[in-house]
């Protein structure tokens, strides 16, 4: 099978991260890595790599004409432009950023629904830890409120998600209602600068209806927390789901893969492992599909 | 000298002795006689501030607007504050407070974190609130990182700065230390909030004072985490002692700590809570450096799980916990207690 032609925009840390894990993708082949500055070192690396780059953005992706599908890897209002474009043009957009043009996706609780779309948004960072978990709890018994606190080291903090940290709460704790199928929830974020950096470490409290089969609970969570293990390796409940008064708590800690981020920094990796996770299934549908419309 | 402004935490930061169960009525009764006894600035809501009532760090008796409004309600000179942490409390937590009349907004991040403070102070400035910029455990890092944090904050437009040795880890030469250089680095005043775990809350609020703090926290009977904060009334007869001059009345400051004591035994749910005391488990908390909000989950979690609350203090102090990581407190005491 042919490998579907992608793009990351944005050559920051995560786009950089990206550009490492496509590497190894066996559905998808990495035609550019589109930045805006010259001097930036993700560029310089996807040079080194072999890869095609360019300096103004999504201009060198629109001129490329072959590109199927992009990463989104810049900012949100750079997204918000970049969208209508990306449509226009057939492209798939995979959204890293806040902006939330497209549904949010969770690869493992709700992407099948979404195979229509054109663009879909990875949510965040603590909701791709902790909206699985929620959804599998939710599954064995109704879930009536979540709470999710999600710790990261200070340094995997950029400065967008420091300034915006309300933006961070809200949407984690939406799609915590929305995908994980909680009736009310409350997200919490934590910023530790310990040295060396803490890995990111979540828990997640769940308040179910009682009495509640503590065994069928932590089965459900810990096979997804299995699935999530074949995309994220460093995905690990530390704490196995148990009932403490009216609630259900949960730890899990995630560890990156060390690509191009530092293994403390599983916040970035877990959102970008999801996107290439996300565009590997879309590429597999998009595949079918040409094979239908060829006879 | 200028008149020292006393800013009482004791319906804030006690919430933390009482799993934050203070009810409506005590803290409608509570903040009348602090606003009689002339104390200016009087914090409510729960121990870790707006928006911390949760299953993580404790849900309070009442949602939070019942709080305010019992706060609120009940005082006349005195200016209602809310305490508020990013990533806890939202800009939306900013405006209900603000539309329910309190007046001062003290938004807080671990002393490292200033950066995500910037929207809030900008909001508590644009509703024209006193807008403080507060780091909470201060004592974790350098004098000169505290320096650059005070300054992004006084940038944002903080109008003044306190400082909380959260874990009361401090001693008086290093509290004065911290203060002269903040101080000779902006143009705001700066406050002090004290905690005891090592018997210098108030030699440390003090020292703060004679280095020149303009705002200074305490607590009635010392309600607050940890081994409690500088009690407010042991703090303002130290105050006339020393000549520093307040507005806080010294009878009616005493008469307040005794409407706390006498609405605590009114309250059922609060009739067995112990004063907050100096104690092996707070002493160890200091000496490790790990936050007050932790005190009871760390007894709570050695009881449930069998194991020595000294072990687990240390072993907190090691992960280098800030404040709202409660989790780990369950999660080192079943490691301990060998469940997981």
């Amino acid at each position: 099978m042919a490998k579907l032609s992608v793009a990351v925009l944005g050559s920051g840390n995560i786009g950089t991260d990206l550009m490492y894990k496509l590497r190894r993708s066996t559905l998808l082949e990495l035609k550019m890595v589109a930045g805006i500055d010259p001097a930036s070192e993700g560029l310089a690396l996807a040079r080194k790599l072999g890869f095609e780059t360019c300096t103004d953005g999504i201009e060198g992706i629109l001129r490329n004409g072959k590109i199927r599908m992009v990463f989104d890897a810049t900012s949100a209002k750079a997204h918000l432009a970049h969208a209508p474009r990306l449509k226009a043009a057939g492209i798939f957009a995979v959204d890293l950023t806040p902006a939330a043009v497209g549904p949010g996706v969770i690869p493992v609780v709700n992407l099948e629904q979404y195979s229509a779309e054109s663009n879909v948004n990875l949510v965040s960072c603590g909701a791709q830890a902790t909206v699985p978990i929620v959804a599998a709890i939710n599954k064995i018994s109704p879930v009536q409120y979540a709470e999710t606190v999600s710790t990261i080291a200070s340094l995997s903090a950029g400065p967008g998600t420091r300034r915006n940290i309300d933006e961070f709460t809200r949407t984690t704790a939406r799609s915590v209602r929305e995908i994980g199928g909680a009736k009310q929830s409350k997200s919490i974020i934590v910023l530790n600068p310990a040295d060396p950096p803490i890995i990111m470490r979540n828990t997640v409290y769940a308040v179910v209806e009682l009495p509640v089969d503590e065994k069928r609970i932590r089965d459900s969570v810990m096979a997804v927390a299995e699935k999530i293990k074949s995309y994220v390796p460093g995905y690990t409940v530390t704490v196995e789901p148990f009932l403490d008064g009216d609630h259900i708590t949960t730890c899990i800690e995630v560890t990156g893969a060390g690509d191009y981020l530092a293994p403390y920094a599983g916040n970035l990796d877990i959102i970008t492992a999801a996107a290439v996770n996300v565009a590997e299934r879309y590429a597999g549908i998009i595949s079918k599909e040409r094979m239908a419309t060829n006879g | 000298m200028a008149k020292l402004t006393v800013v009482d935490v004791t319906l804030r930061d006690g919430n933390h002795t009482v799993r934050q169960q203070f009810t409506p009525e005590l803290m409608s009764r509570v903040a009348a006689a602090l606003d009689a006894a002339g104390v200016a600035i009087i914090e409510v809501g729960h121990g870790d501030g707006t928006g911390g009532s949760s299953i993580h760090v404790g849900r309070t008796a009442a949602p939070n607007d019942q709080l305010i409004k019992a706060v609120v309600s009940s005082i006349k000179k005195a200016k209602a504050s809310i305490f508020l942490i990013p990533g806890f409390g939202t800009m939306d937590d900013l405006q209900q407070c603000y539309d329910l009349g309190v007046t001062v907004a003290r938004v807080a991040c671990h002393c490292t974190e200033a950066d995500t403070t910037e929207q809030h102070i900008q909001l508590a400035r644009s509703l024209d609130m006193l807008a403080v910029g507060y780091l909470i455990s201060f004592g974790m890092t350098s004098v000169q990182r505290i320096v650059e944090e005070a300054k992004k904050m006084e940038s944002y437009g903080a109008q003044y700065i306190n400082l909380a040795d959260s874990q009361g880890y401090l001693v008086p030469h290093q509290v004065r230390e911290y203060v002269t250089a903040v101080l000779n680095a902006v143009k705001i005043p700066v406050g002090f909030h004290a905690h005891n775990n090592l018997g210098c809350s108030i030699g440390n609020s003090l020292a703060a004072i004679e280095a020149g703090a303009a705002y200074v926290d305490g607590s009635l009977k010392g309600f607050g985490g940890g081994a409690g904060n500088a009690q407010t009334e042991t703090l303002v007869a130290a105050l006339k002692t020393g000549g520093f001059e307040t507005d806080v009345d010294l009878f009616g400051i005493l008469d307040a700590a005794d409407i706390l004591v006498e609405e605590i035994k009114k309250q059922p749910s609060l009739a067995n809570v112990p004063m907050p005391t100096v104690d092996n488990d707070s002493i160890l908390m200091g000496y490790a450096c790990v936050y007050g909000g932790y005190i009871q989950p760390v007894k709570r979690a050695a009881q449930e799980y069998g194991c020595d609350p000294r072990e687990l203090v240390l072993r907190l102090g090691a992960r280098k916990v800030v404040a709202a990581q409660e989790d780990v407190v369950i999660e080192e005491a079943r490691r301990l207690a060998g469940k997981a």
